[in-house]
């Protein structure tokens, strides 16, 4: 850790950063503030209505469906990502021409629009036409996303796994190419086997990395919203209907708008307040 | 067990290959193909979808539109983090703790929380429908992440450097363009990689903030989709072309981004 100086000057090497964000940040927030207090009609005539969006949204079964939803999306997609991702990365090769190939081709799917990545996967397992589709029907299972939930919930699961866990396997190989040789030199000296090798050397120097992997994948698979939407567009019914989702057709479909803010500010809050613990929790790894 | 162990990326990349060569297949097949006989390659082979692209303005308009918001965006994103970052790895100062964590979280703010009010603000300061818009709105998250990032990479410069300099004679801005930008380059190439990553790759306010002048390759594509019926093969030649521009930031960043994600934060 570098020894900082105190210095009030700084502030001025922050504030276009600080301007810039509060325009973007600020001001929409005050907005969705605004609209979560008030009824309207139309016409731009707004009514008072103080807190009852926020008890309507907490006492709503369609929120509580959909953050359950969003909650077990969540804790699948984390209990594959990253386990997956660490194990692909203790698989690759450690140099040579093979690490810039792998590390490319892994990272293809980071790159590609997010609705481009639900059209392909909606083309790629559709029953009669997809790749996907046609393969598990042909192994005699029953197979239709846009018909059966579980069906869709196994392709929206197979489909985030597809995009993200590269992400875990370039932050994991990354925390592994920083351990020296020397180290695992010493592992075999001592006759270490190869789990404890992974437990108490690769393991240990992963662990930054890894909360940076599962705080990146906690935030954006909460707010998780194109993938879905063009694959299934929520359904069959409501099954893939996530927070996000279900938030862009509240106030856009049906311009709900004095819910559809009390939802976004719980909404955003929830990621706050979870990301917060994440953070605390990381920062105190580090200081140890 | 050191002889397969090269099996589990081999696959794992089959795996991520195959998506990718199922849309590449489609975009070449006819439409007659693609919803009559299934096959697995095409079999009457057809560059028709990517003409159709090639000629129609609003097609290969909608690639300069996206490329133009996402350049704008990089590149505002990571002048104006540059010198913040370096007040954050450098110095202390009133509320320090308290702005890193408000710009953190607004990479955690969920665009579909902001698709309406970015849409009435935007329009509110006559943006609505230019890449400057998109450009501006996509800094929301890129702001944060390029600060975060690049605090990790000038962290690991020691103090040392800047003190020499300044003893040297050196003023604040010579020492900074001259010496202490090349000294991070890698760092800013990592962030340059992401802050293009996520401005490419995002729609939900791209599409909110843009009709028909700045409309996003993405956005349509899903127009399409849905007004003209079902044209597959349009649909997959257009998504084909939407990988390219990414693959060729990876393959200019290959070296840097394992060494990147080592030493910086992401």
């Amino acid at each position: 850790m570098i020894d900082k100086t105190t210095n009030q000057k700084a502030w001025f090497l922050v504030l276009p950063v600080v301007v810039l964000v509060a325009f973007n940040a600020v001001i929409p927030l005050m907005t969705v503030v605004n609209y979560s207090v008030q009824e309207t009609f139309g016409n731009n005539v707004f009514f008072f209505e103080g807190v009852r969006w926020f008890e309507q949204i907490l006492h709503s079964e369609r929120f509580h469906a959909a953050l359950l939803r969003q909650l077990a999306f969540t804790g699948i997609i984390l209990l594959i990502e990253i386990p997956l991702g660490v194990a692909i990365a203790l698989a690759m090769p450690k140099k040579g021409p093979w690490v810039s190939v792998c590390l490319v081709l892994m990272a293809l799917p980071l790159l590609i629009p997010w609705n481009v990545v639900g059209a392909m996967w909606n083309i790629f397992a559709l029953p009669e036409i997809g790749l996907l589709g046609k393969m598990i029907n042909g192994m005699g299972i029953d197979y239709n996303f846009t018909q059966q939930p579980v069906a869709a919930w196994f392709t929206t699961v197979l489909m985030d796994v597809w995009h993200w866990t590269s992400l875990v396997v370039l932050l994991a190989y990354a925390g592994l190419s920083s351990i020296p040789d020397a180290y695992y030199q010493a592992a075999r000296i001592d006759g270490a086997s190869s789990w404890s090798v992974f437990r108490y050397i690769q393991l240990p120097k992963m662990k930054r990395v890894l909360t940076i992997a599962i705080l990146l994948r906690f935030m954006d698979s909460f707010m998780i919203y194109t993938e879905p939407f063009v694959l299934t567009g929520g359904g069959p019914g409501n099954s893939t209907t996530f927070l996000s989702i279900d938030l862009v057709k509240m106030a856009l479909g049906q311009f709900d708008l004095g819910p559809a803010a009390a939802m976004s500010l719980i909404y955003f809050f929830i990621i706050l307040l979870l990301s917060w613990i994440f953070y605390t929790l990381m920062m105190r790894n580090e200081d140890q | 067990m050191r002889n397969t162990k090269w099996l589990v990326p081999t696959l794992y990349i089959l795996f991520l290959m195959l998506p990718i060569y199922w849309l590449i297949s489609m975009s070449f097949k006819t439409t007659n193909e693609i919803l009559g006989a299934f096959s697995l390659w095409p079999q009457e082979f057809t560059l028709e979808n990517y003409i159709t692209i090639f000629t129609d303005p609003t097609w290969y308009n909608g690639y300069f539109n996206s490329l133009t918001y996402v350049i704008i965006n990089t590149l505002l994103s990571v002048s104006v983090a540059l010198p913040a970052a370096y007040a954050f790895s450098r110095y202390r100062f009133l509320g320090d703790k308290h702005l890193f964590f408000w710009l953190l979280t607004n990479r955690m703010a969920p665009p579909a929380v902001f698709a309406l009010p970015f849409f009435q603000l935007y329009s509110a300061v006559g943006l609505f429908d230019t890449p400057i818009a998109v450009a501006l709105a996509h800094t929301l998250f890129n702001i944060p992440l390029a600060v975060w990032i690049l605090e990790g990479f000038m962290s690991g410069v020691p103090k040392e450097l800047d003190e020499t300099a300044y003893v040297d004679g050196y003023s604040f801005g010579h020492f900074f363009i001259r010496i202490f930008i090349p000294t991070i380059a890698a760092g800013i190439g990592v962030v340059m990689f992401f802050c293009f990553m996520f401005s490419w790759v995002e729609l939900l306010l791209a599409k909110t903030l843009t009709s028909v002048a700045a409309k996003p390759i993405a956005a349509t594509m899903t127009r399409t989709a849905s007004t003209s019926g079902y044209e597959l093969g349009l649909l997959a030649a257009a998504g084909t072309l939407t990988i390219i521009p990414g693959a060729i930031v990876i393959w200019f960043v290959r070296n840097n981004i394992a060494k990147g994600f080592a030493l910086g934060r992401v």
